[in-house]
């Protein structure tokens, strides 16, 4: 081992110092939700909780499951993911396989039609209008349909397929496999990581999406669990602006919170990690997928 | 001519299979991304859902000027040019920093777990994140008004969210803390395909490690470093949009409104809260065409440097 210099080492301190600063700074909310999500609603509403739980409860989390919207909102979150990502995966990747043949009539037609799509946009509202035109607001469908095609997406998966051998693909032809035949049984078979990393995305983004049913949805049955929690937040936010109309003072603050006894702070925190749990989850076996994912999209996008 | 046709037939119908698999593709890029970029016609009429899209009536550039002659327009395009300027010069300089100290650790197990804790946040979701701001921020029970009070640098707790003073703080902090680690991957990885030879180099030649970092990572980097600030360029006026949303109550909140709304909350309020679709859509299409040319003239610019989007 080398004798580091003073300054190298001085040098190594900061560094190593500022970096675990940043791990306890990204890692504290996470903690501290689960304390407070652990911690009885109206203990918590006393103020102070920070690194371990008070008065400690399962209460929070119990009453989530219990909460008949909460659940349902899982439920359509669920069916969202496995429908959304499923239909998604499936016709971005066939896209991708038809524009990987390079050598078909109108592929430059093909090519631009989709790449145009990155560039311009009708933007929020025509948008808006033609869901409400073709009566797709306030159906299931409205959160998945117009996200079958990723163009992006799309792109990655066309690269990957590009660089396959062609030998793989002549041998399957010459044994009478028709294009499709080829495709599901040659090509998906050897393209197991880019599946996993594209799906995953996918299914990141129907998971954590709230926007699209908080414009087109309007009934409660059909509302997934990430707009029941914008719901929820909004509603606490709210709690914060009420207590800062009321002049700060803490006699108000606790009025306040005394008076939402629903969506108690240790509540919504319980109902926030149950919705981010699958993807904290998956997220540290996956993490090596989701960089090449990012790096393969950066090169070629 | 005829031989032509009948030669491209015959290739269709060789590669019909493929182009099977294209088309619905094709059909649903055309209804959900074309359609939309037809509708934005809608700008230029005076749409009502009851009359339709092509029964209402042509106006012009009515909306437009409305746009531009009401009393919101100055204060959208400041909000919207200073949240960006404010990104371009914090968000995006902080993932660089980032990776280029993370370079720095020789520690492997050390890099790691700072690596894959600092990617986490990026795939909560803006909801969760605003929970955990608000949590954090909250006058009665926040961690950072119990730190600071325990610091005694403040008295009493500060209502931060309310203040419209903090929220372009608070709104840049929330995007670092969510986006340093994972936007940091693209600079790693950069900084990977470095010739580690060039480091021997300088070393012998007496360079420290400062000046390594000076003199051999960032201009290896900096290709990589000037095709994200073109992209950052073209979206200017891309301000945000979900996370200032969740932050104001959906846009609802009206104590930090003259400080949060950005050209594409504006379009939001307008247009599906109050539902004058004509008006947002116009605004909504003066943000799309200073965009694109926004877009060309950076990428012009960086040909200058040798560098080219497409």
């Amino acid at each position: 081992m080398l004798k580091l210099s003073k300054g190298e080492q001085m040098f190594n301190i900061l560094i190593y110092g500022l970096l675990a600063i940043l791990g306890i700074i990204t890692l504290y909310p996470f903690w501290n939700a689960g304390v407070v999500s652990l911690n009885a609603g109206s203990d918590t509403a006393m103020g102070g909780v920070t690194f371990w739980p008070r008065a400690f409860t399962l209460d929070n989390y119990k009453l989530v499951f219990e909460d008949g919207r909460i659940a349902h909102g899982f439920l359509i979150t669920i069916f969202r993911v496995v429908a959304g990502t499923g239909l998604s995966v499936a016709f971005t990747s066939l896209l991708a396989y038809g524009l990987s043949k390079n050598h078909i009539m109108f592929h430059k037609f093909y090519m631009f039609f989709c790449i145009a799509t990155m560039f311009f946009s009708g933007g929020l509202i025509p948008s808006f209008v033609l869901m409400k035109e073709l009566h797709l607001n306030n159906t299931f469908w409205v959160m998945v349909i117009p996200f079958i095609i990723n163009v992006y997406n799309m792109i990655i998966f066309r690269t990957f397929f590009r660089e396959l051998p062609v030998g793989l693909e002549e041998s399957a032809k010459i044994d009478g496999c028709s294009s499709f035949g080829t495709f599901v049984r040659i090509v998906v078979p050897v393209s197991g990581p880019v599946f996993a990393t594209l799906t995953l995305f996918t299914a990141v983004f129907h998971w954590n999406d709230w926007f699209t049913a908080s414009i087109y949805i309007n009934k409660a049955q059909l509302m997934p669990v990430s707009s029941i929690l914008q719901q929820i937040l909004n509603s606490n936010l709210a709690t914060e602006m009420l207590a800062s109309q009321t002049g700060g003072n803490a006699a108000a603050i606790n009025a306040a919170n005394q008076a939402q006894t629903v969506s108690s702070k240790s509540l919504s925190m319980a109902t926030m990690l149950v919705a981010s749990l699958p993807i904290m989850l998956v997220y540290p076996f996956l993490q090596k997928y989701f960089v090449k994912g990012v790096l393969v999209g950066s090169i070629k996008g | 001519m005829n031989t032509k046709l009948k030669g491209g037939i015959r290739r269709l119908k060789s590669e019909w299979d493929i182009h099977l698999m294209i088309w619905p593709g094709i059909l649903l890029l055309f209804v959900f991304c074309y359609l939309p970029m037809y509708g934005v016609l809608i700008a230029f009429k005076d749409y009502n859902l009851y009359r339709g899209f092509a029964d209402s009536p042509w106006v012009g550039l009515k909306h437009f000027r409305m746009f531009f002659h009401s009393p919101d327009f100055w204060m959208i395009m400041r909000n919207t040019l200073v949240v960006s300027l404010l990104k371009l010069l914090i968000s995006f300089p902080a993932p660089i920093i980032l990776a280029l100290m993370l370079n720095e650790v020789r520690k492997i197990a050390f890099k790691r777990v700072i690596q894959t804790v600092s990617y986490l946040p990026h795939f909560m979701s803006w909801v969760i994140v605003g929970g955990f701001v608000i949590s954090m921020l909250s006058v009665d029970n926040g961690s950072i008004n119990i730190l600071l009070m325990k610091l005694h640098l403040i008295d009493e707790p500060v209502n931060w969210l309310s203040k419209p003073s903090y929220f372009w703080g608070i709104l840049i902090g929330s995007n670092v803390w969510k986006d340093i680690g994972f936007s940091s991957i693209v600079y790693l990885a950069a900084i990977a395909g470095i010739d580690p030879h060039l480091y021997e180099a300088a070393a012998m030649d007496g360079a420290g490690r400062f000046r390594q970092i000076r003199s051999i990572t960032l201009p290896s980097i900096m290709p990589v470093i000037l095709i994200f600030l073109i992209l950052a360029i073209g979206n200017v006026l891309n301000a945000g949009f979900e996370d200032i949303l969740i932050l104001t109550n959906n846009g609802v909140n009206a104590i930090v409104r003259d400080v949060s709304d950005v050209i594409d909350t504006y379009v939001y309020r307008t247009g599906i809260q109050t539902q004058r679709y004509s008006y947002a859509s116009a605004v909504g299409l003066f943000k799309s065409v200073i965009s694109v040319g926004l877009l060309i003239g950076a990428n012009r610019l960086s040909r200058r440097f040798g560098q080219s989007l497409w």
